[in-house]
């Protein structure tokens, strides 16, 4: 099933080098194998956007504009932005190109059966610089995609967001040269849904690693990530696996797929939903118990983002969508607070006179 | 919410006495009651109700057991290993129930005392298994002794041979004797008691706020499965009820357990049923001493039913192992699976730490669970077993004074205050010496029967949860620790409780179960709980062991993560929520109800 220019993303999988399906793609494929329940996805390679690219009156065109950039002018940049982006999403793709990734959107239709099933199509940038950044929203992702002609535009609009104002800002300011970048598309099944959200495995707020948070709203998780909703936030210990504090939010309004299935809609959440629990306790311990396998398999602390499936009850509807490296506490040795060596009888007085 | 939130508790002085109980004061000592001339300071000091210890209306007699047990306890931290911060404990005894206030060590002595701490209890804390052992002998000796004492009706007359030989003293100063010595034995076994306890508690203390400051959310439940023990003796008599059950289906006696009232007469039968019946009973007759030195309730009361004295307890629960046998269950407790939880526990929290932590964590762990394991095998020692005796003994006593004419039943007694029995005491032997009728014999009959009653009406009221004006904030670690006392405990107990079918406590031991409610209200419930139950109880005792096999859950009004219910729950996997408050009030036998032991919540289903 596997072409010149898709790979599927799933365990078993002959695995591709991240250098062909970039930063995110090779991120979900090791979740897969580590039997994660990662939504069924395929990357469109690095080679496709390179083909793409090869045509020398493309490259021509894009330098042309590029060489306006001030990269201190934000005006400018993004001026050139949408040129360039206008540029690469507007060329035309060679057929081999266009077939294979149709297929491979076909093939996932046909593993899923159902026909047009919804994508998320996510940028997934191979330079090395800048998985970083790219965490940060530097590229694109286009929600709810559904039909071959609708996922090919959203992969060309990927490609393109590798111009993003941002990112040319971004890569002026560190020096990254353009020779050589890349940019590969994840194309993921997507889940209609209930409840999304994100979790950390260790408490930001003191850096304690015994913690799982976990932040929830309704509907689909980019609300959330946005930060327009304020989350439930739920706190527990990763050890044992228990809730140990619950802080419920105010879900104004929730992203849900629109009723006649074309596209998201964003809708505002009623007063009762606003202010209820979006989990129940047993969901949050399914949620951080994803995460705690997450950062067994990143060997690091994780950032998670997750989706509990509208229709399907908490252990077989979680989703995981993402994961990636808590970068803030982790670059600190172990936890905040630090305990004196005494023990015994000197630790004892230490402990209840607080000398 | 609540709209009228005291801010205070009731006032000793202003709480009305029970109707029908008019004059209980006068059957408790002076020094154990709110006295009107000191009132100011008790009405503005915090008293709660150690219902865990004392959860149903005290005997005269029976302040013994809190009169020592506090004495003692205060007597360790306050003048042998001078704990920092801490002194002792006031008690009170209010309308039958017990109160207690902390008492902190003076703000100025606190540093004078670290030195002296840490040289002490350093000392115990590095010479900790030899000090035990040497205090495990010291308690054998104690029981002994008590075990030795018997008290037998007067001769009619002093025997000739002891009066030629010039003994001058016999029975009268005997007996006298004797009874000061059970006393002073039962001091002692108090003594004994908090010998290592505190210390005990603190070490267990000091790695919980080094967890504390690691892990500033980690649960109570994080920190006592790490240090909790697995195969203790205090679940020794459990266990041997189990290796009974199993010799019985092993030696084709099972059939003859299987009466629905067993007891002596099943022991009887066995005897003359044969070799393997006789076989049986040895197995029995080893395990009764010591391990069958074991109460259902709790060694502060006296009416504890002791399983030595009373064998259809025991039987009971082997009948229960039996049936379970037969049906092909397992019984024995998955220690392996315990200790290997233990182990992936304490394994993760310690990879989190910080790798130049991880050995303040390794010594500070090393400390508590080397003393932890006393903290519930004194259990076993003091109040199963040397309470036992004291027990026995003192009903022996009782009955003696019984046949002497002092009072119509045998556990009168204890509707005594412990030095009017002395002086009961003395008039039976003023009676024997004087050859005339103890004046007690008329005096005690009539009384006795009023005190009956006033004790009847004492019981017939809860105690409160606290009395006086509550501290602003609790930060006395053993407070929170052992009586779950919290700055939140107390905040819901002035809020009253909630009426809205959903009842929070403490999570104490993790998983959710639902079922019926089976209330029990002491240990004589015991035998009423049916498998697939939730027990529900103002507080359970560690012997309630047996019965924790065939229930689906625990709920308690009192205690925190390291009460009883909450360890021997862990130790036997059962899901448990304790300090709910009032849970054993508001739920009723058989509703049906849910237990999230993880989260501490308890929902009253229908």
């Amino acid at each position: 099933m596997s072409s010149r220019y898709t790979v599927p993303l799933r365990s078993g999988a002959e695995g591709p080098p991240a250098d062909l399906v970039g930063g995110k793609c090779a991120g979900l494929l090791e979740l897969a194998r580590a039997g994660q329940p990662v939504p069924r996805a395929f990357a469109v390679t690095v080679d496709a956007f390179r083909t793409l690219f090869a045509d020398p009156a493309l490259r021509a065109a894009v330098g042309a504009v590029l060489s306006e950039l001030d990269p201190v002018d934000l005006a400018v940049a993004e001026t050139v932005s949408s040129e360039i982006r206008r540029l690469v999403s507007g060329h035309p793709v060679p057929a081999e190109l266009e077939e294979d990734i149709s297929a491979g959107y076909r093939a996932l239709c046909a593993e899923l059966g159902q026909p047009d099933v919804p994508v998320a199509v996510r940028s997934s940038a191979t330079s090395e610089d800048l998985t970083q950044a790219s965490f940060a929203g530097q590229y694109d992702t286009c929600l709810w995609i559904r039909g071959v002609e609708a996922v090919l535009d959203a992969v060309r609009h990927c490609w393109s967001s590798l111009w993003t104002a941002r990112a040319l800002v971004y890569r002026a300011a560190h020096g990254v040269p353009d020779e050589g970048l890349g940019m590969a598309v994840c194309v993921q099944e997507m889940v209609d849904a209930r409840t999304a959200g994100v979790a950390m495995t260790l408490n930001p707020v003191n850096g304690d690693r015994s913690k799982v948070v976990v932040e929830a709203g309704w509907g689909l998780g980019e609300p959330v990530l946005s930060g327009e909703v304020t989350p439930d936030h739920y706190l527990v210990d990763k050890v044992l696996l228990v809730p140990v504090r619950t802080v419920v939010g105010s879900k104004f309004h929730e992203l849900v797929p629109a009723p006649d299935g074309q596209g998201l809609l964003r809708r505002p959440v009623d007063d009762e939903r606003r202010a209820a629990p979006c989990l129940t306790a047993a969901e949050v311990v399914e949620i951080a118990r994803l995460a705690k396998q997450s950062e067994r398999c990143g060997g690091a602390p994780q950032e998670i983002e997750w989706a509990l499936a509208r229709d399907l009850p908490a252990p077989s509807g979680l989703r995981l969508l993402q994961s990636r490296a808590e970068t803030v506490w982790s670059r600190r040795r172990g936890t905040a607070a630090e305990v004196t060596a005494e023990s015994g009888a000197a630790g004892i007085a230490r402990a209840l006179t607080g000398l | 919410m609540a709209t009228d939130t005291r801010t205070a508790f009731p006032s000793p002085y202003e709480l009305p006495d029970p109707p029908g109980a008019e004059g209980w004061r006068h059957l408790y000592p002076y020094h154990l009651l709110f006295q009107e001339d000191r009132r100011e300071a008790d009405e503005s000091a915090f008293w709660f109700c150690d219902s865990q210890h004392w959860p149903s209306v005290i005997k005269p007699f029976e302040t013994i057991g809190a009169e020592f047990a506090v004495k003692c306890l205060g007597e360790y931290n306050t003048r042998y290993f001078l704990v920092p911060t801490s002194y002792g404990l006031e008690r009170r005894i209010h309308q039958g129930y017990c109160y207690l206030s902390p008492v902190p060590a003076p703000a100025d002595r606190v540093a004078e005392r670290v030195p002296e701490f840490e040289r002490r209890a350093g000392h115990y804390f590095g010479h900790w298994e030899q000090l035990l052992a040497h205090w495990k002998r010291k308690v054998l000796e104690t029981v002994r002794e008590l075990e030795a004492i018997r008290f037998a009706p007067l001769p009619e007359t002093q025997p000739a041979e002891e009066v030629e030989a010039g003994a001058g003293t016999g029975a009268s100063d005997a007996l006298l004797t004797r009874y000061d010595r059970l006393i002073a034995l039962c001091h002692r076994g108090w003594q004994h008691h908090f010998e290592f306890l505190n210390l005990g508690y603190a070490a267990y203390l000091d790695f919980f706020l080094a967890c504390r400051r690691w892990f500033p959310d980690i649960p109570d439940l994080g920190v006592a499965r790490v240090v909790q023990g697995v195969e203790m003796e205090l679940f020794r008599p459990d266990e041997e009820l189990k290796r009974l059950a199993k010799l019985a289906v092993e030696l084709n006696v099972e059939n003859r357990l299987m009466p629905a009232d067993p007891g002596a007469h099943t022991l009887r039968a066995l005897a003359v049923s044969g070799r393997p019946g006789r076989e049986w009973l040895d197995a029995w007759d080893a395990a009764r001493d010591p391990w069958f030195n074991f109460t259902s309730g709790n060694g502060f009361y006296a009416s504890d039913v002791y399983w030595r004295d009373d064998p259809s307890l025991p039987l009971g629960y082997i009948r229960d192992y039996v049936l379970r046998l037969l049906r092909g269950e397992t019984i024995d407790r998955d220690l392996p699976g315990l200790v290997a939880d233990r182990e992936r526990i304490t394994g993760e929290y310690r990879e989190l730490l910080d790798p130049a932590q991880r050995p303040v964590f390794d010594a500070k762990l090393s400390v508590a669970r080397q003393a932890y394991p006393y903290v519930e095998n004194h259990n076993f020692y003091i109040e199963h077993w040397t309470m036992g005796v004291f027990w026995r003994k003192a009903r022996e006593l009782s009955r003696l004074l019984r046949s002497a004419g002092f009072w119509p039943a045998d556990g009168d007694m204890f509707h005594l205050t412990r030095d009017e029995v002395r002086e009961a005491l003395f008039d039976h032997v003023n009676g024997w010496a004087s050859g005339s009728r103890p004046v007690g014999c008329d005096y005690w009959p009539p009384e006795i029967a009023r005190r009956r009653r006033i004790m009847a009406a004492l019981a017939r009221r809860r105690p409160q949860p606290a009395l006086g004006v509550p501290p602003p904030s609790v930060t006395e670690p053993f407070t929170i620790m052992l009586w779950g006392i919290d700055e939140e405990r107390i905040r819901s107990w002035l809020g009253g409780g909630s009426a809205t079918g959903g009842l929070t406590g403490v999570p104490a031991s993790p998983g959710t179960a639902e079922g019926p409610a089976r209330v029990v209200r002491g240990p004589r419930d015991l035998s009423l709980v049916q498998e697939g139950e939730i027990i529900v109880a103002s507080v359970t005792a560690p012997s309630w062991a047996p019965v924790f096999g065939k229930v689906r859950a625990a709920v308690t009004d009192i205690g925190g993560v390291m009460s009883h219910a909450a360890i021997v729950c862990r130790e036997y996997t059962v899901p448990a929520v304790t300090g709910t408050g009032d849970a054993s009030t508001l739920i009723p036998t058989g509703r049906r109800i849910r237990v999230d032991g993880t989260t501490g919540t308890v929902t009253v289903l229908d």
